[in-house]
This record gives C-alpha cells, structure tokens and sequence, in this order.
C-alpha cells in the first residue's frame, strides 16, 4: 500500500488534467464522476494507506515514496518524493474526505452554472496541491503546493469572472498571501544556506545540534516562516484578505477558506516545529499573534449581517485558537482542533450556501429569519456546527477540542495569563457570534421566500459532517473525565507532548467549567438580544455608530493598507507611466533635432544666400588672417 | 559541419524563400518553416547523442575551425556546448513557432519577409556559436539589421520611431564592444605576440586592473543595452510593442538573451576579476530593474508594451544570477533564459492573437475574453503564472535557483529581488484582470483559436511545464558549460573551457600565417 501513496494527491491531478483535456466537450453529467470521482479515490486509498500505517510495525514512523529527482543543483536538491507521518496522514484525511464531501455537494450547488467543468477542474487542482503541500519531504516541493492552493484559492474565489469586485477580491488574497510567501520563500534561502539540504527530515535532524535555544538564526527562520503561515492562514498582520475571500462559490468557502488550504499555515509551523523549539521568541509570538487575531476578528463577527462574512471572520478567529495552541507548544491540540474546526466549519459552510442558494442568493442575514421549518435538515445540521463552533459542553467535538486550547494556553509551560485570558474572552464572544448568526437565520418571522429546497447530494454532506462535528470530540477527552488522548498518542512521534506547569493539574475542572459556563451564557446572551429584545442590537449600533463601523470594517485594516501600500504603490506608477528614464534619450534627440533643423536651414537652395555665405565668409576668414 | 550547417542552411533558406515567394506565398512560408524545423531535430539529435555527466571533463561538445582572414589571427570557429546547444534548441522552437504565427499575420512582402526573419535567426545563431571575437561581432551585426528591417516594415503605427531607437542603442553599444574586442586583441598581441581573435587564445590573458575594468565595459554596454538593464531598457518597450508578432517574439525570446549570453560566456570568463569587482554595483542595478520594471508593467496600457516591461524586469534576475558567481545562480540565469523566452514569447504571441481579432493593444478596451476565448483564456492564465514564478512552471526553478544563489552573495539584494515576486503578482493578475475577466466593453467577434493556433500555444503550454516539473535534463546539459566558465581564473585553468581537438589545429595555423 505504501507504493500507492503517490496516487493521493495523483488522482485528483489526473481528474483535473482529464478536465481540462475534454473541456466542454464532456457531457454535463459526467463531469462530477471524474471531479468528485478522483477525489473520492484518493480518500479511498487515503483509507488504505492509513489501514497499512497504522497496522505496520511501531518502528516505522513514516512512509517514503521518491517519484523523480525534481531539481538538482550544486547541492541543491529537491525531489518529487513524498513523506507520510502521523501529521500529514491526519491532513490527508481531513483533505481527501472533507474534500470528497465537498465535491459531492458541488455537484448539485454548481449544476447550473455554465462553468461546471471548470470549477471541478480547479477544485481538484486544488486538492492535489494541498496534498503535496502536506505530503512534501522537502520544503521547495511543500512551496510547490503552497504556491498551488494560492493559485487555486485565487482562481476560484474569482471564479464568477464577469463581476468586478470578485476579480478585486480574489487578485487581493493572492498577492496578500504572496507577500507572506516572500518571507517564506527568504526563510528557504536561509535555511539552505546554514543546513546545506531543504530536506525536512534532515532540518529536523541537524537542527538541534546546529543552534542552540534561543539562537538568533533561529529566531529569525521562524519569524519568516511565520510570515508565509499568518499569510495564508489569513492572521495578523495579513488576515484582511480573508472576509472579501467570500466571493467564491460557497462551497470553495467551505473547503479552502475554511477547512483546508487556510490551515496550510497551521502544518507549516507544526512540521517545522523544531526551528520553533529553538526559538522560544517565535515561538511566543506565534502565541501573540494568535490570541490577538482571535480576539480581533471574533470582535468583527459580532457586527457583520453576511452570514459568509461572519464565518469567515470566525475561522480567522479558530485558525487564531490553532496557532494559540502552537505558540504555547501545544502542538497536538492545534491539530486536533484543525481537525474538528474542518468538520463543523465545512458543515457551516455548505448550510450557509444552501440557505443562501435557497433565498436567491441573499446574504444578508437580517433578512433571512424563519427557516427553521422550511429548511430542517439545513437548520438542524446547522444548528450542530454552529454548537461545535460555539463549543456547547459535553456534546459537541468543538467542546473537547478548544478545552484542551483553553487549559493548555494557561497551564501549559509557555502558557500565561494573558494568552488565557483572550482565550477565554474568544470563547465568549465565539457563542455570542455564533448563535446571533442562527437566531437570526432560522428564527423569528421569515423575511425572503424560499425557492429552492437542496436535493441529496446536499444534504448527505451536511449530515455526515454534523455526525463528525459531534463523535469527531470523542476521539480526545480531557484528564478530568475519560482521559483519552487518540489524537495525542497518535501524533506524539511527530510533534512532542506539552508539559504542564506543576502542581496545577487538580485545577482542569475550574477552567473546563468556566469555559462551559462562558459558552452556554454567550448563547444565552445572543438569544436575549436576537429573540427576546430584537429591538436592542439596533439601538446598541446606533448609539456607537463609529466603534459599529470600525468592527464591522475589520478594525480598518483595509483602509490602513490601502494608505500606506496601494496609494503609493499607484502613485508611483501613475506618474512613472511614460518611464522618466526615457527623457535624457529623449532629449538627446531633441539636441540632435535642434541642431539639424538649425543645419537645414542654412541649405535653403537659393543663390543668393548661398552667395553672401561665401562672402561673409571669405570676409571672415581674411580679416582673421590680417588680424593674426 | 554540422555548426557551419546550422547557419548556413538558415542563410540559404531565406534566400530561398525570397525567391520562391515570387511564384508562391506558400512556397516561402513551408520553406522557412522546413528549414528551422531540420534545425531543429538536428539540435535535438546532438543533445540526445551527448549526454551529459558522462564523465569527460571537457564541456565542449562539436568544434569547428577554418582561417577566415589569418593575417589578423581571425577564423571562422564554431564550437557548442550545452550552453550554445540549449540556446540553439530554443533559438530553432521559437524560430519555428515565429513562421507559424507569421502565418496569416503577414500578407505583405512575404518573401522578404521570411528572408529578414531566417537572417535574423541565422545571426542569433552564429552568436551562441561562434568562438572567434571578430566572427562574433560579425554575427552580432547580423541579427541587428534585417531586425530592424523586421520592425520597420511589418510593424504597427509607430514602427519608425521604434526601429530607429532599437537600431541606433544596439549600435552606438555594439561598438563599444568593438572597441573592447580590438583593445583585448591588441593586448594580448603585445603580450604574447600571437595576435588572435579567437575566444580560447583569448582567454586567461593578463590584464592590468584598469585595462581590463575599460575592455569588460566595452562589452558589458553591448550586453548591458541588448538585455536590457535600467536604465538602459528603453529601447526595448517601443521596439517590443512596435515589432509584429513575430518580430516581438524573436526579440524577447532570442536577442535578449544574446546579452544574457554574452554575460556569461564572455564577461565572467574573460575579465573575472574585474567583474567581480563591480558586481555588486551589478547586481543592485539587476535588482533594481526588477522592481523598476514590475512598477512600470504595472502602469501600462498598451499590452505588448506592458508584457515589454515585464522583460524589463525578469532580466533584472539575469543581472544578479550572473553577478552572483556560484553555479546556483548561474544556473538559475541559464533556466531563466529558457524559460523566460518561451513564457514571455507566449504572452506576446496572446497579444497578437488578440490584436488580430480586435485590432486593438489597449487593455482599456479589452476585457471579458475568458467568455468568448475560453482556450487562449487559459493558455494567457498558465503564461501569467508563469511570469509570477509559479511552481511547477519552468520561470519558478529559474527564479527560485537565481535567488537562492544570490542569497550566497547578498542578503540585502536578495531580500528586494525576493519583494520583486509580489510585484510580479500585482503586473500578472492585472493582465489576467483586464483582458480576460470582467465583461466585454465592445462588441467585437471574436473567435477562440484555429487549429494552429491551438497548436503553438499548446507546445507552449507543454514545453513551460515539462521546464517546470522535469528541468534536471537541461541543468544536466549546461552544468559543465558553467561550471567551466566560473572556475576559470587563471591561463593554467583556462584548459578546462578549450576544445581538445581545435586548440592545435588552430595555433600551429595562426603561427605559420602571422609570423
């Protein structure tokens, strides 16, 4: 089975590669059977190769596949060659059976659109990048696939080509997350230059014995590979790409603006989680930035009427728990809530599209209301996210997984105060958000006519993924009660355990109580405040229309960039458009026109002229000859 | 025979089509396309037949030497190595697809025509060949002038202006390496009484510190203005932007790349310690064209004048892999000069097809052709990637190598070139932005590409990402070349760039002649 692991991310290749071949060409029906066909492949032989890691000897710790030796230069080398952990196999899975449900779902959202053939083609470009990206055994092959999802990100949240905007947002998020890539790409170049190989495995290996904690090389990796994950996993400073992300199909939305390619961001700091050791600095700032965008963009999901646009601003703030839990070393919970965030986020997603679909493209969530009766599969499955996301007690996986965050970012070694305190305050306003968007979607009076009511193919997805949403928390309990830890166990080859600050373990069941308390209240606040007093919300905006404004803008972080990066940017290009360098050629030629037309003048063809020429002249020169 | 071959058969071809364009349109146009094709498999029997790493540590695969004018040391000497050899490969594809799209383009002066453009390629190709200094300018005045005749008969509304400025930079730069070519032939005249034009006699010459920073000038101007470097690029969007299809292609994808090669073949071999002295005065200037050049991209109307200024600054990575002296770099300038023919040729050949159809290179005026041309959509979205360096396209290996070595010499330059991929960016989407997304302003008809031209872009298409995803067989062809080419320091090391059978050959016949 271990022979098959290049077919993972070949597959959906292959489909997309069949796609494009047969373009327009392929009947209508056919076309989900290769999109969503080869991605279902590829979590089938996801299954195997899983079954044969598991089951292989507790010696082998990864799977080694070389396909081709990509580039070779002067000790450069990089191959096409994959490497399979426990980390990237939980990615893989994530990837290949959250994908596969995603594409099932678009083969009933999308069968209208004109561009059928084409949004399967880039969604399975994009599922083959994001594989490499997590299977790569070498960090240019794991730029390949991070570039690839960039790509695959720009084109689909642009993939309604016709309307202006979309075209801004999508050119927006690629060269935003570009320029965390530049950071990235120069962390490569450094990397190279100290270790000699880009090979991860080898990094790994040598890191320890080349630095010592707290080097500044070190440091200063980090920090530039940091830059490329905040760059892509849409945090402070570069997280304002995200919200407009929205323009893309919703189920493009749920898979890569949500369950997968922004948490590329996430496996880069956890594979490379060695460098991080060796630079605690980074490492605490990873936490910083975390716990800071967490609180940012859950404050903006609070005053947003886009139901998309409060889901994305509240995966900025999850992915912000996710690198939380990194930054206090945490390393296992940040997976395991990458994991559960991809379930109930996807499933937030894909219902928000249907309602979406089913109001004739109606986004504002002030006029929705009332669905809960039209749409009950939608309503229900939703409502089970939306618990996971607002992380109600015991019953929900998001519970589980953002517990062992909150308890980890105050416990653990690196953990502090502060870390926790933002952690808890997310989780508050995480339940108000949440449950604000479900009260004011499926309840109170309905306000748009439903046209649509979603067929199979869309709720199947939704139900599979409202199961996995609830059990998915079962698979890690805290020491409190249960006390089992697959996920941990599982990845404790690849990422190392947190050790707790001592004597502090008794102490769970406090913050495991405040975290339920806070939850269960921020749901009770948001139905006070959209059910029982709707009148309320609009009196609080309109007392503080300017604080209202600035959240709802994302702390105008648009307009900060805009000021200081595109006007100047376009002001330099406006007024440089005729290339200044060009004016001294330019007016070397107008020298030699001068000249020529002073020259020509002389060469008017009349005698006369040229007769008092020569007089002139013969005056000249004879009264300089007497004169000498 | 087979390099004389090479040109010769370029030379004879366009003769021929001048010719049998009297009877028949058509004759001339199979005639040329046949001609560069039998270059062209030719070209890739030889690469075939020479694999690489096999062991010999001669870079040098085919020589061959006759005395042309022996009283003044000057030969016809062709020699090839997989430096020449790849540039020979690209010069005979692109020249290829150059005929294709010409195809129905050209309507006028047909004959001519093919004449000029075979004339042009047969130059090109007699520059990545020859070995002999005075042989060299010879062929580098070759592919100016039916170049510029290119430009100025077959081109658009402001074709004189254009071919005039294009004429009079390479000119007025092309002797200044004149003179550099006498001053170094004189030099080591003096100094070894064996007065010879030819590269490898040349090579390792004594020179004092000033004599050589004068003569390595000398060239570098000719090469400096060819490839261009700001601020010495302004030819170039006029020229690129005036010049028909074709010619825009050859240009961007042929002629620049002369100066890329005469950077490494010449420069870093024959005056190291003088380049080496202003190199990183070299690579700042490289750097910055690529942020110059991006900026300027950016702000452009005129499409085949924006795609010029993306020239402008994907050089600039020319300048600091070559400045970069380490094999990385080296070898990163050699996939970029690859890579960045076929990819910028390709977005040239897009705006002819455009123009075709709209008569128009204004992007103001474009938009929504994704919707009508869903395949030259495509192809345009796979060729901006390109120019973005995206992995897995060929420009990503050139870009990625050139700035890994780079980052050996300088962090600071580094860093900035590193700043010139987000401005890649910006230039690319914006391409992509107004031609093709968005709505159709006007009402034009247009249809997606005929068969032939689904043809060029698909090879296209094909060669940026076999470039991308399987470059080792071209690092593989010209590692020798370049390794031999940065080592050299000294007359002792130069052995290791001469040709084994020709060194003799040609001595024993400069002696017998001159003394």
């Amino acid at each position: 089975m271990n022979d098959l692991l290049w077919l993972i991310p070949g597959l959906p290749f292959a489909g997309a590669v069949i796609l494009i071949l047969t373009g327009t060409r392929l009947p209508r029906k056919f076309v989900p059977w290769i999109g969503a066909g080869s991605v279902g492949l590829s979590a089938l032989i996801t299954l195997f190769v899983g079954f044969d890691f598991l089951t292989a000897s507790p010696t082998i710790q990864s799977f080694q596949q070389v396909l081709w030796n990509w580039v070779d230069v002067a000790g450069f080398s990089a191959g096409i060659a994959f490497h399979l952990d426990a980390l990237s196999l939980v990615f893989i899975f994530v990837i290949t059976f959250v994908g596969f449900l995603i594409h099932l779902y678009s083969s009933e959202f999308m069968i209208d659109d004109e561009g059928y053939a084409r949004f399967f083609t880039y969604l399975n470009l994009f599922v083959g990048s994001m594989l490499i990206l997590v299977l790569a055994d070498n960090l240019l092959l794991l730029y390949f696939g991070w570039e690839g999802v960039g790509l695959c990100s720009y084109l689909l949240i642009g993939f309604w080509y016709l309307e202006e905007k979309n075209g801004y947002a999508a050119r927006k998020a690629f060269i935003i997350t570009r320029v965390g890539d530049t950071a990235m790409a120069i962390g490569l170049f450094m990397i190279f230059k100290t270790f000699g190989t880009i090979n991860i495995m080898s990094i790994q290996d040598q890191a320890p014995q080349v630095w010592a904690i707290g080097s500044s090389e070190a440091t200063l990796i980090a920090l530039l590979l940091l830059g490329g994950a905040v760059g892509k996993s849409a945090q402070l400073p570069l997280q304002s790409w995200l919200p407009d992300a929205m323009a893309g199909p919703s189920p493009v939305s749920a898979l890569i603006h949500a369950a997968t390619m922004v948490t590329a961001g996430v496996y880069l700091i956890a594979r490379t989680h060695v460098i991080f050791e060796l630079a605690p600095t980074a490492l605490f700032i990873v936490g910083v930035v975390g716990s800071l965008t967490l609180l940012i963009a859950g404050f903006s999901a609070l005053t947003q009427y886009d139901l998309k646009r409060v889901l994305a601003y509240s995966t900025i703030s999850q992915i912000g728990y996710m690198f939380l839990a990194l930054g206090v070393g945490a390393w296992s919970s940040a997976i395991f809530h990458f994991m559960i965030h991809a379930f109930f986020k996807a499933l937030l997603f894909l219902a928000a599209g249907a309602v979406i679909m089913a109001l004739h493209h109606e986004h504002d969530m002030f006029k929705m209301g009332g669905l809960k009766k039209k749409l009950p599969v939608i309503y229900w499955t939703f409502l089970i996210g939306a618990a996971s996301l607002a992380a109600l007690p015991l019953v929900t996986a998001g519970f589980y997984s953002k517990d062992q965050i909150l308890w980890l970012s105050w416990a653990g070694e690196k953990g502090n105060n502060w870390f926790f305190m933002a952690a808890l305050v997310g989780a508050f306003i995480t339940a108000v958000y949440t449950f604000r968007m479900v009260f004011l979607t499926f309840f109170g009076e309905a306000k748009s006519h439903v046209s649509h009511v979603p067929g199979s193919m869309i709720t199947i997805p939704l139900i599979v993924l409202a199961i996995l949403s609830t059990v998915g928390g079962f698979i890690e309990l805290p020491h409190s009660f249960g006390h089992v830890q697959l996920i941990t166990d599982f990845l404790n080859p690849v990422l190392p355990l947190t050790s707790i600050r001592p004597g502090i373990e008794s102490t769970e069941w406090v913050i495991q109580l405040a975290a339920a308390a806070l939850s269960v209240g921020g749901v009770f606040l948001a139905y006070f405040l959209y059910v029982l007093r709707p009148s309320l919300p609009g009196q609080i905006k309109n007392s503080i229309p300017q604080l209202h404004n600035f959240l709802l803008s994302g702390w105008r972080f648009d307009s900060l960039y805009d000021w200081v990066f595109v006007k100047p940017f376009v002001w330099l290009a406006t007024i440089n458009k005729n290339d200044l360098i060009d004016w001294p050629y330019n007016g070397l030629v107008k020298v030699a026109d001068f000249f020529h037309r002073i020259l020509a003048f002389t060469q008017s063809g009349i005698l006369r002229w040229y007769l008092i020429g020569v007089v002139v002249g013969a005056i000249l020169i004879l009264t300089l000859g007497i004169w000498l | 025979m087979i390099l004389p071959g090479f040109i010769v058969s370029l030379m004879l071809g366009g003769i021929l089509s001048w010719i049998a364009a009297k009877k028949n349109l058509l004759y001339a146009r199979w005639i040329s396309l046949l001609t560069l094709l039998a270059n062209f498999i030719v070209a890739i029997i030889v690469w075939i037949q020479n694999p690489m790493n096999s062991g010999s540590d001669s870079p040098w695969m085919l020589d061959f030497s006759v005395a042309w004018i022996p009283r003044f040391g000057i030969s016809f000497h062709l020699a090839l190595d997989g430096l020449s050899l790849l540039m020979l490969l690209l010069t005979f594809f692109l020249g290829t697809l150059a005929v294709l799209i010409s195809w129905k383009e050209i309507q006028s002066r047909v004959g001519l025509y093919h004449f000029c453009l075979l004339w042009v390629l047969a130059g090109i190709t007699g520059v990545f060949l020859t070995m002999d200094l005075f042989l060299f300018y010879f062929f580098w005045e070759v592919m100016l002038i039916p170049m510029f005749f290119l430009i100025i008969i077959w081109g658009h509304e402001n074709r004189r202006y254009a071919a005039f400025k294009f004429f009079i930079f390479t000119q007025a730069s092309g002797l200044l390496m004149l003179l550099a070519i006498l001053g170094l032939y004189f030099v080591h005249g003096n100094q070894t009484g064996i007065y010879s034009f030819d590269y490898f006699q040349l090579l390792g010459t004594e020179l004092a510190p000033n004599i050589a920073m004068w003569l390595m000038l000398g060239f570098l101007a000719a090469f400096v203005v060819k490839l261009p470097v700001v601020p010495f690029h302004t030819w170039l969007p006029d020229a690129h932007s005036e010049a028909p299809t074709a010619g825009s292609l050859i240009l961007a994808g042929l002629l620049l790349k002369t100066g890329a090669y005469g950077l490494l073949r010449f420069i870093v071999p024959l005056f190291k310690d003088a380049a080496m002295d202003i190199a990183p005065w070299a690579m700042a200037i490289g750097v910055f064209g690529i942020l110059y050049g991006a900026l300027l991209a950016f702000s452009q109307t005129d499409l085949k004048r924006l795609v010029a200024y993306t020239s402008v600054s994907h050089m600039g990575f020319i300048m600091l892999g070559v400045f970069s002296f380490n094999e990385l770099a080296a070898q990163g300038v050699v996939m970029q000069m690859i890579t960045h023919g076929i990819s910028t040729g390709a977005l040239f050949i897009i705006a002819g097809f455009i123009y075709e159809r709209t008569h128009t290179r204004d992007i103001r005026q474009m938009g929504g052709i994704w919707k009508k041309m869903p395949f030259l959509g495509a192809t345009a979205l796979v060729f901006a990637m390109a120019s973005l360096g995206l992995p897995g396209l060929g420009n990503f290996i050139a870009e990625f190598l050139t700035l890994v070595g780079a980052w050996q010499t300088s962090h600071k330059l580094t860093i900035l070139a590193t700043i010139g991929l987000v401005a890649a960016t910006i230039y690319s989407l914006r391409i992509l932005q107004k031609v093709f997304y968005g709505t159709q302003e006007n009402s034009h008809e247009l249809n997606d590409l005929s068969l032939r031209e689904k043809m060029i872009m698909s090879v296209l298409v094909i060669s940026i990402l076999w470039l991308g995803l399987f470059p080792q067989p071209v690092l593989n062809t010209s590692k020798e070349s370049v390794k031999a080419m940065l080592q050299l320091q000294s007359k002792t090391e130069a052995k290791t760039l001469q040709p084994v059978t020709s060194v003799k050959v040609f001595s024993t016949k400069q002696e017998g002649s001159y003394e």
